[in-house]
């Protein structure tokens, strides 16, 4: 491991090394920024300014804490996968995030930006979202605090989540069908933005990923580093050695995988993100601008952004969070791909064997899992720490298509 | 001076109202000849859109436009090359996003924007605080880079606009995206207000310009504006050059009359 990486202890603003506070023009490396226009640019900023003076706040750290405790469910167990681990050779532990109010990890990040949103004097929410579940999240959060939601979801993310659909309109939020380009997360990504520039006196833009201008990738991962920090702790007990040997999680835009990755990369854990085939920025994009920020993209040669495709709604989106980008670059963490056949044969192999019914997002975790254990990137006798991002509840009717 | 600036600085002294109508590049196989209608009409510079798959700051007219020209085929290097083919006498803008020019690197997009004769560049993603490398590479290739104000905007951030804003500076007349509009946003005449007072650059207004009417309150503030929206939903309902030549002949000939009336009119 790079000794340069090892840095401070975690917590707070002063983020452990290697993920650490983005610059002043809210870069990681070369990745990040503020690519936003003009109009949006007094926003961010203020944003950025009411982030740092919330986040160093007592008060409010407790309120979303009391919040996440008392409401959301934290923390969230720590399972370990006795009978996958028999078969696979490994120490496998999973960190239950599909045990959060709302059936993911999305309510994490979503409370915190309500929170300060809130603080800030705005009344409504403004969110995308691809699969539902940050959709879903926002609009419990925007119920809980009384204020109003509106939803930006693809048309086909809407035939595609039909359940989460009427769970949003069961919470009073108003989901606002997308039709332009793919009509998937990245169009409702467009269409939340360009939603946002005509509210942004009242509506705050609760982003559910570790992307968009800055602030965002940067407050939403530190706004999801309760995953990591709970799991390392956790692990702590669990663990002879202390740390595991991997730590795994599933990248669309890379929420998840950010907080957990900030409670390890202080430690001699191996990072893994693991992307769609079909969705799959770091693997397969090369750098460009969207959606506020620098990364990587799926693109064409000559820029026109192209579409994701993957079983997981949550998954279908053609960029990925700068700091992964950067992360990537450092040699930190490695990411990898799966297919959706091996997907599939994840939920189906975690529900027979610990009684566990996940997402297809985080399948996309352990179907890496499944297919390294054993090989010389995952050897026999690894201890594994894997997220389990959220529960498959929303995937039902896909499946029962699939099989 | 024969740079976009000059061009327009010059043309403002003469006591013309500017306006600078856009089509989106490669949205039909005539494309280039709404240009020279655009030319022969009056405009004092013609806008041309490269599209792009994700237009953020964009409404439903622009979008359509874009997805149009992209599913016949166009890119940026297309485009570019067929303009580079086009005979006009009045400046060539481009504008586009991001994505588009880092794609290909800032000093080789400007290079070609150069070779293509273009002499200005719009780029909607690129706030002040992101513009300084292309600031650099288009000041190299003799290309402007037009900065753009907001309504949002505050005091010192538009008298950094002003100073660095090439070409002129493109006021977004309003908190919301491109498209046609009834009325003329008041937030447009107090931002270009707000911006004359700060800056000796011409200033054109932009968004929900739709029609002769918000030209010519426009320009009682700004020095001109610029046409989008209005013109590319005729195209897209199929209206050839001669017809949307003809819908900005109509402006040029209400700001041509307007300019003539005595300072102080209504």
């Amino acid at each position: 491991m790079d000794t340069s990486l090892v840095g401070d202890s975690h917590g707070g603003i002063v983020a452990a090394a290697g993920m650490r506070e983005p610059s002043d023009t809210g870069r990681f490396g070369d990745y990040g920024g503020q690519f936003v226009p003009e109009s949006l640019v007094p926003a961010c900023v203020a944003l950025d300014r009411e982030f740092r003076q919330a986040w160093a706040d007592p008060r409010f750290r407790q309120q979303l804490e009391r919040l996440l405790a008392v409401y959301a469910g934290r923390p969230t167990a720590l399972t370990p996968a006795w009978r996958l681990s028999a078969e696979l050779g490994i120490t496998l532990l999973l960190k239950r995030e599909d045990l959060a109010h709302t059936g993911s990890h999305k309510i994490n990040n979503v409370l915190g930006q309500a929170l300060l949103a809130r603080r800030m004097g705005k009344t409504r929410l403004i969110a995308e979202t691809g699969a539902g579940q940050h959709g879903v999240a926002t609009a419990t959060a925007a119920a809980l605090l009384g204020m109003s939601a509106t939803v930006f979801m693809g048309e086909r993310d809407i035939e595609r989540q039909a359940l989460n659909v009427f769970r949003m309109g069961m919470l009073g939020a108003e989901v606002v069908p997308v039709g332009s380009g793919s009509r998937t997360l990245k169009d409702a990504c467009n269409e939340a933005m360009r939603h946002w520039v005509g509210a942004v006196d009242e509506a705050h833009y609760c982003i559910g990923s570790v992307m968009g201008p800055h602030p965002y990738p940067w407050m939403v991962r530190e706004f999801q580093r309760v995953i990591g920090d709970e799991a390392r702790a956790q692990c702590a007990a669990e663990l002879t050695a202390g740390t595991p040997d991997f730590v795994v999680a599933c990248v669309g835009g890379g929420s998840n995988a950010a907080g957990t990755f900030a409670g390890f990369v202080d430690t001699p854990a191996r990072l893994i993100g693991v992307e769609a085939e079909g969705g799959a920025a770091m693997t397969f994009g090369a750098n460009g601008v969207l959606h506020g920020y620098r990364s990587k993209f799926l693109q064409d040669e000559h820029g026109q952004v192209r579409e994701a495709h993957s079983i997981s709604a949550g998954l279908d989106y053609p960029g990925v969070g700068p700091e992964h980008a950067h992360l990537g670059d450092l040699g930190r963490a490695r990411y990898v791909t799966v297919s959706d056949e091996e997907v599939l044969d994840a939920v189906n192999r975690l529900c027979r064997a610990e009684g566990i019914f996940c997402a297809l997002e985080s399948a996309h975790a352990l179907a890496w899992v499944l297919r390294a254990a054993g090989s010389a990137e995952l050897p026999t006798g690894s201890t594994v720490m894997l997220t389990l991002s959220g529960r498959g509840d929303k995937d039902m009717p896909a499946l029962m298509e699939a099989s | 001076m024969n740079t976009l600036e000059g061009r327009l600085r010059s043309a403002r002294h003469q006591g013309r109202k500017l306006l600078a109508p856009y089509v989106t590049g490669g949205i039909s196989d005539d494309w280039t000849r709404y240009l020279a209608a655009y030319q022969d009409a009056g405009a004092d510079a013609v806008e041309i859109g490269l599209p792009f798959s994700d237009p953020m700051l964009d409404g439903g007219t622009i979008q359509e436009a874009s997805d149009r020209a992209l599913a016949r085929g166009a890119s940026a290097d297309r485009i570019l090359a067929e303009l580079a083919e086009v005979d006009l006498t009045v400046p060539r803008v481009v504008m586009t996003y991001t994505n588009l020019v880092v794609r290909q690197g800032v000093e080789t997009f400007c290079g070609k924007l150069r070779d293509a004769g273009v002499s200005g560049l719009i780029v909607p993603d690129l706030p002040l605080g992101e513009s300084g490398e292309l600031e650099g590479a288009a000041a190299a290739s003799g290309v402007d880079l037009v900065l753009l104000a907001a309504p949002s905007t505050s005091p010192e951030r538009l008298r950094e606009i002003g100073e660095r804003s090439r070409g002129f500076v493109y006021a977004v007349s309003l908190m919301g995206t491109t498209g046609e509009r009834d009325q003329l946003a008041e937030s447009g005449l107090a931002l270009a207000r707000a911006l004359k007072a700060v800056t000796d650059r011409p200033v054109l207004l932009g968004f929900g310009v739709s029609r002769p009417a918000h030209a010519v309150q426009a320009c009682r503030t700004g020095d001109g504006v610029v046409v989008a929206s209005a013109l590319m939903r005729r195209v897209i309902d199929g209206a050839g050059p001669a017809e949307v030549g003809a819908d900005v002949d109509a402006m040029r000939t209400e700001l041509d009359r307007s300019a003539d009336e005595p300072t102080g009119s209504p």
